[in-house]
């Protein structure tokens, strides 16, 4: 008894106070009044992280939704055959096309409006004036309703981006112009509407910034995204499948051990320059494809899924081995049939992880050319969607954020929503394959 | 395991027939300056969208990495063209050679103004001179016959018509081409407009070392290094109300909201002023061609003669209403590219 006492004045039972259990005794006050310390640190803590992830939804939506709605200008336009053709004659065939639209814009509005003035107003929509046209050759000499964005500066008037005070020292829009796409508004010209373009666009410059779209990157990153998926998944289960059940334990099996834990730590930047030194240099891939971009990302995630696959196979507990082993199935079929499947949750959690670290890296495809102004089509096909130049998400919101014009901003931010949505559905699936596939025991 | 061996076989066909793929680029493919970033991507679009050419890929790093990449050496996996807002320079030139790109067709694009901007609502910087410049931010400076560490801290105490705001700058980092118009037409002009160059040169310097100490920058924090885009420069000053930045013209034009301009030497910044030649700080701005990829990659002489065609680098051109200063000497570039002239025929 006397070595369980911790105070040495306490000599036996006899010294031993009297307490009730109806009464609280100060030690149990004191031992409740911290439990209810810690648990409302937990909820503070927890209260935190919420409200910084309020704040960041937040900000996220209030910067990026006015992305998701465009403001229009209607037009009806009629181009003669005779038109058509001296614009196809011309180097700067948009530009001819742009200057048929103003002339027919100004005219309709009225005798006294500058032309440059209706210029400023509509931006650049001549490229697809000309693709229209290209296509629909039939389409010349009749009266064809176009309804086309505005140029950044009246889109961003309309939104509340831009003020009549900022534009008065601007050569881009005056405040008379101001005035006039007043009166378009009013007139029901200008209009507003989702901007679907900005899902399904690609790439544009400063020059017609309007035109800008998150689509062509969406593309590329999952091209990028496919290429890993296949090719680390089943190279990372392999890996670890071998490594886990399979290798010897001795100095060598350590050391790719140490070096594979060792790699999941290396910066993403490395995996850059290593593809580019060795994809482009050495095999002599492409610049800016989303396969070199895949083939890099699927180095940087390999570890990731091996640690992940190493440690879902760990958890399966060894009587199920044992099982299997003594009811006469090989190592291999005790891997395949019993470890295996009861190790695919763990495993499918491990590869979305890698895969969502993958999807929004931007450092590595720094280096092999997928940041900058790339991606100006949509792949054609699968070997195209592999092979021809490309961005990725957020490459493409990298970008757009050290763009002048402030409809990057925008922009920029609109593509993050995409991308946190692209992010979100992958984690669905993984959770759905998840259930599907958990078993208890 | 049926499944995930023929994943890996496809995979693997995908690397195998990229392989033959690789040996028929027919992109151009350009990268370098942050300033001619925005120009060289509306050409590159407009390009795409007027020619059968497809779209060239323009990339951005600023116009040292451009043109180390461009040194890189002559194929298929090295960039075609290189943007730079400075001139190349010899040990450029020379490094280039020792690569195998010994033929450079140089071509100037047109003028850009660098601008001195601060916020909007922040104290009233409307006219600086370059020795205002040079006064606050330089490392060193001549105080009654000696040589002592940069004692201002407001721009009052430069210059008594400035406001009395605490000097804070930011400026664009020794990566950028900017770097070196700024120190030389701002730092370098005040240096010898306040007389501090002939006080270093009389304290016993010879012009080198003057000059060196001219363009030698505060390191106490006054002065902060800008290595990203004007974006960065444009937050730093949002967050700022005394901090006055450095940004190209079209960047400021882009960004009257936020920004407000000063003059420089009493002048104001605009396409007509830097086009005259008024406003001291501006500079030329290039592109440069590697000649053994022309006729191998597609497009890359006609990219070059699109972007300098009058309807495009000329007055009133697409260029022009973003902010470039058209070359009065058009018509010499075109006639450069057409006729391939390298940098060492000139």
């Amino acid at each position: 008894m006397t070595d369980a006492t911790n105070n040495p004045g306490a000599s036996g039972p006899t010294a031993r106070k009297h307490t009730s259990l109806l009464t609280i005794d100060v030690n149990t006050r004191k031992r409740n009044r911290a439990e209810a310390r810690f648990r409302s640190y937990g909820i503070a803590a927890i209260a935190i992280g919420l409200s910084f992830l309020v704040m960041l939804v937040w900000s996220i939506l209030s910067s990026g939704l006015p992305a998701f709605t465009r403001t229009v200008v209607e037009i009806e336009l009629t181009v003669t055959q005779e038109e058509y053709a001296a614009a196809e004659d011309q180097l700067f065939k948009t530009r001819a096309y742009q200057d048929l639209l103003v002339g027919s814009l100004a005219a309709e509005l009225g005798e006294d409006v500058d032309p440059e003035s209706v210029e400023r107003i509509i931006g650049s929509p001549g490229a697809m004036l000309r693709n229209y046209y290209t296509a629909n050759e039939d389409q010349l000499g009749e009266a064809v309703t176009f309804k086309l964005p505005t140029s950044s500066r009246t889109d961003g008037y309309f939104k509340g981006r831009i003020t009549r005070e900022g534009q008065e020292r601007s050569t881009f829009l005056t405040p008379e112009d101001l005035d006039l796409a007043d009166e378009m508004k009013e007139n029901g010209i200008i209009t507003s509407e989702f901007n679907w373009q900005f899902l399904t666009g690609t790439e544009a410059s400063d020059d017609n910034p309007v035109a800008a779209g998150i689509g062509a990157s969406v593309v590329g990153s999952f091209y990028m995204m496919a290429v890993v998926l296949i090719l680390s998944l089943p190279i990372g289960v392999a890996a670890s499948i071998y490594l886990e059940e399979f290798a010897p334990k001795n100095r060598f099996t350590d050391i790719i051990e140490v070096n594979i834990s060792n790699l999941a730590a290396v910066p993403s930047i490395v995996f850059g320059i290593l593809g580019l030194a060795f994809f482009i240099q050495f095999a002599g891939l492409p610049r800016s494809a989303p396969l070199v971009g895949g083939l890099v990302l699927t180095l940087m995630t390999l570890p990731t899924i091996i640690i992940s696959t190493r440690a879902a196979l760990r958890a399966v507990p060894p009587s199920i081995r044992a099982a299997a082993l003594g009811v006469g199935a090989s190592k291999m079929q005790s891997v395949f049939h019993h470890v295996l499947p009861l190790a695919m949750p763990g495993i499918l959690t491990g590869t979305i992880i890698g895969l969502a670290q993958a999807l929004g890296e931007t450092a590595p495809l720094l280096l092999i050319g997928m940041v900058g102004f790339v991606a100006l089509k949509y792949p054609d096909g699968v070997a195209e969607g592999l092979l021809d130049s490309n961005s990725a998400m957020p490459a493409q919101i990298y970008t757009w954020a050290s763009r002048a014009d402030q409809i990057f901003y925008e922009k920029a931010w609109g593509g993050i929503i995409v991308l946190l949505v692209f992010l979100l559905t992958m984690n669905i699936v993984a959770i759905v394959l998840r259930r599907r596939f958990e078993r208890r025991w | 395991m049926n499944v995930k061996l023929t994943a890996s076989a496809l995979a693997i066909a995908a690397v195998s027939a990229s392989g033959a793929y690789a040996q028929d680029r027919d992109n151009v493919q350009i990268a370098g300056s942050s300033t001619v970033l925005p120009y060289a991507s509306i050409v590159a679009e407009l390009f795409g969208e007027n020619t059968d050419f497809p779209t060239p890929v323009v990339e951005s790093g600023g116009s040292s990495t451009g043109l180390a990449r461009f040194c890189e050496g002559v194929g298929e996996g090295t960039i075609d063209i290189a943007n730079a807002s400075r001139p190349i320079r010899d040990s450029e030139v020379e490094t280039c050679a020792n690569n195998g790109v010994d033929e450079i067709i140089e071509v100037r694009i047109g003028y850009d103004g660098i601008v001195f901007a601060s916020q909007i609502d922040g104290p009233e910087f409307t006219a600086f001179e370059p020795s205002d410049w040079f006064q606050a931010i330089a490392a060193e400076l001549p105080v009654d016959g000696e040589i002592v560490e940069n004692p201002n801290t407001t721009w009052a105490d430069v210059n008594g018509d400035l406001p009395d705001a605490e000097i804070l700058t930011f400026i664009p980092g020794t990566r950028h081409g900017t770097r070196e118009v700024f120190e030389e037409n701002v730092l370098l002009q005040g240096c010898e407009d306040s007389g501090a160059m002939e006080a270093f040169v009389e304290s016993g310097m010879d012009e080198d070392a003057a000059e060196e100490a001219c363009m030698t920058v505060r390191t106490d924090g006054v002065s902060v290094d800008i290595d990203g885009d004007y974006t960065e420069t444009l937050a730093r000053i949002q967050s700022n109300p005394n901090g006055v930045g450095v940004f190209g013209l079209a960047f400021y034009e882009n960004n009257t909201d936020s920004l407000k301009v000063a003059t420089m030497g009493g002048v104001a910044p605009s396409t007509e002023t830097i086009a005259s030649g008024e406003y001291p700080v501006s500079r030329p701005l290039f592109f440069y061609i590697k000649k053994a990829h022309i006729g191998v990659i597609p497009g890359v002489k006609e990219y070059a003669q699109f972007f300098m065609a009058d309807e495009i680098a000329g007055p009133g051109g697409p260029l022009a209403n973003y902010g470039l200063v058209p070359d009065p000497e058009l018509a010499d570039t075109q006639s450069l590219i057409e006729n391939e002239t390298t940098m060492s025929e000139m």
